[in-house]
């Protein structure tokens, strides 16, 4: 059976995961030959390691993997800014059982999560049949889904830096806008958002980066499907599956080394220079 | 037309019951110790507390009747608030911050260059609000919430932040903004100071309650009242320029049925002013002093005698024809002189006591 099937004719079905053989020849032309030459074993550990000539097929799961965080991201952070505001800014009954279903994601396993989604949104889930019947979407084993899943997982990342950077906005600042005249939303939009910006955006910048590296929920809920929901990290767990995908999965692992780095490195510099431009 | 404000309202452990009416346009001094319910008054005509009970009216307009089931959102009432700590937009410049209100207006009456010009803020527009000093803050401050054209202007406590050199900084553009704008201006402070350059009224708060109210001369030498047992106490006096005699370098100021002589000004003949003389500076007699380098010998009544809880001093209220001052004397001389509500005085004031304030 192949790494990353599609998904069975019968929806239901589940495609495979995984696949069947465990087993692999280990380093079929392994270092012990070049014992000794010590010159020889770091070079030939720099091309193994430092090689970034990536493969057609490597190069999609890259931008796959960027193009389902950005959805994620764009979808969930709009979600995020009006449910952290709604958890720092209202008082309501059924307060305490929003924020636990928010924060779910960040403590159950990542597995549950995607067999959660799949029974809601499964072709024949609630939701899942109701988008099909609507809109003709479906999000199960597609990018969307994929997107879906990354959404849900950073759901918690975000609401939390955003309600953080909420509560820290300065209650007498609305009080003064509201004595100048502006209302609730124009408020909302002309001082809380502006005031709390430093923390949506390094919200969404973390958010970004750690669904690049999203992989129980996706992969339970999306499938491992190349060129559709196969991201960085299904990408790289392919790899080590099949004979000889060491070199793959290494020099994939560190395109997503960069690409986490260069995301926190992001929020930090965003972060500071926006709170420099609130005077901070 | 009146600004009348009447409210009740039961916090946890202090209830607040006040009423009072006072002329608009014009500054009234709301003053008062820490927790008296100044602010309460303040944060009620904004439309930011809610209290159990009031009416708020500004000229013919009601902002808040609970009884009538009217109540104006702070955003719907157009009035102004100037906080002690300023709270500028720290994501804004100082015009976007001045236009903020402005904007939401519609447009009024005060036009923005004119503010800009009386508050001296020109050369700030382009700067964000941390860059800017304490006194450059609360003026933009002022600015904006003078720009949403509020038909009430409120101010807790404006100066109270800052240190003696920017008070002084800032005075003068307060009281040109008070002859400039035909305004009701409701002000609250603990500063003196602030009262004898701003006050047309005063109320005096006590423990949530009204315990004077009326025109400041009046109300600022009350002998029995707080404010007039305090030791910066002193008599204000409205005036205008009566005539200058640059022989002798001495202007001579009228007001309060009498005139005083104060060293030479540089202000034309008419021009208004107010003059304070604080309460220590003036000396009683009951004859006239022979060869004496004073140049100020008023012709008084005493009205009340109020002594002070030791016993050693009492504060003597004197009534001029029109209007009053305050003296600080020792019990013995109260005796001495037996002085009396009644009793006819000469008030001895030195021309270099009498502090003068510009309108």
């Amino acid at each position: 059976m192949r790494i990353g099937n599609g998904p069975g004719t019968a929806l239901a079905d589940h495609p495979p995961l995984l696949p069947l053989r465990h087993t692999r020849p280990r380093e079929a032309n392994g270092p012990v030959r070049v014992a000794g030459a010590s010159a020889a074993v770091s070079l030939r550990l720099y091309r193994r390691y430092m090689n970034l000539s990536l493969s057609p097929e490597e190069w999609t799961a890259v931008r796959l993997t960027l193009e389902v965080a950005a959805r994620a991201v764009g979808f969930g952070l709009p979600l995020a800014v009006l449910t952290a505001w709604v958890l720092t800014r209202t008082r309501f009954p059924g307060r305490p059982v929003l924020n636990a279903l928010v924060h779910l994601p960040l403590v159950l396993p990542p597995v549950v999560t995607g067999w959660l989604l799949l029974v809601l949104f499964g072709v024949r889930g609630p939701l899942g049949a109701l988008l099909q019947h609507w809109f003709g979407i479906r999000l199960v084993f597609t990018t969307a889904g994929a997107a879906l899943a990354c959404a849900v997982m950073t759901f918690p990342i975000m609401v939390r830096s955003i309600r953080l950077s909420l509560e820290a906005v300065d209650p007498r600042l609305e009080q003064a806008a509201r004595t100048l005249g502006a209302g609730r939303l124009d408020r909302l939009f002309s001082v809380t958002l502006p005031l709390a910006s430093p923390g949506i955006l390094v919200g969404a910048i973390v958010a970004y980066a750690t669904c690049l590296g999203e992989f129980g929920a996706v992969i339970t809920f999306a499938a491992n499907i190349p060129g559709e929901t196969q991201t960085l990290p299904l990408a790289i767990y392919a790899a080590l599956q099949v004979p000889g995908g060491e070199d793959k999965a290494a020099q994939l692992s560190l395109v997503s080394l960069c690409l986490a780095l260069v995301g926190l490195l992001l929020s930090e510099w965003f972060g500071k220079r926006l709170n420099r431009m609130l005077g901070r | 037309m009146t600004l009348a404000i009447a409210l009740r309202h039961q916090f946890p452990t202090t209830a607040v019951d006040m009423a009072f009416e006072v002329p608009s346009p014009g500054v009234t001094v709301l003053f008062g110790p820490s927790g008296s319910g100044k602010s309460t008054v303040i944060n009620a005509a904004a439309g930011l507390l809610r209290p159990d009970r009031c009416r708020i009216a500004v000229d013919d307009q009601v902002l808040a009747d609970t009884d009538a089931g009217i109540w104006l959102p702070p955003e719907k009432r157009h009035v102004g608030l100037v906080f002690q700590d300023s709270r500028l937009f720290p994501h804004m410049s100082v015009e976007t911050n001045l236009r903020f209100g402005l904007r939401r207006s519609g447009g009024g009456p005060i036009p923005f260059d004119s503010v800009i010009d009386l508050l001296g803020i020109g050369a700030l527009l382009r700067r964000r609000p941390h860059t800017l000093s304490g006194g450059e803050r609360q003026r933009v401050a002022i600015g904006r919430a003078l720009l949403a054209q509020p038909r009430l202007l409120l101010m807790d406590e404006p100066l109270a932040s800052l240190d003696a050199a920017r008070k002084a900084e800032i005075m003068p553009f307060l009281t040109r903004l008070k002859t400039s704008l035909k305004l009701p201006i409701l002000y609250v402070t603990h500063s003196l100071e602030e009262v004898a350059h701003l006050a047309d009224s005063l109320v005096l708060i006590e423990a949530g309650r009204v315990a004077a109210h009326g025109p400041a001369p009046n109300v600022a030498a009350r002998a029995d009242l707080l404010l007039g047992q305090r030791d910066d106490a002193g008599g204000i006096v409205p005036c205008t320029v009566e005539s200058h005699d640059s022989q002798r370098l001495l202007t001579s100021l009228h007001g309060g049925g009498t005139s005083f002589l104060v060293p030479l000004m540089d202000a034309p003949l008419g021009a208004p002013c107010r003059i304070r003389i604080p309460a220590r500076e003036v000396i009683l007699a009951s004859l006239p002093p022979q060869g004496i380098s004073l140049h100020n010998i008023i012709t008084c009544r005493v009205r009340q005698t109020a002594p002070d809880p030791a016993g050693q001093t009492a504060m003597v209220e004197l009534a001029l024809p029109d209007g009053a001052l305050l003296s600080r004397v020792t019990a013995d001389a109260v005796g001495r002189l037996a002085l009396r509500p009644g009793t006819p005085v000469l008030a001895l004031i030195k021309s270099t006591s009498i502090e003068i304030l510009r309108e």
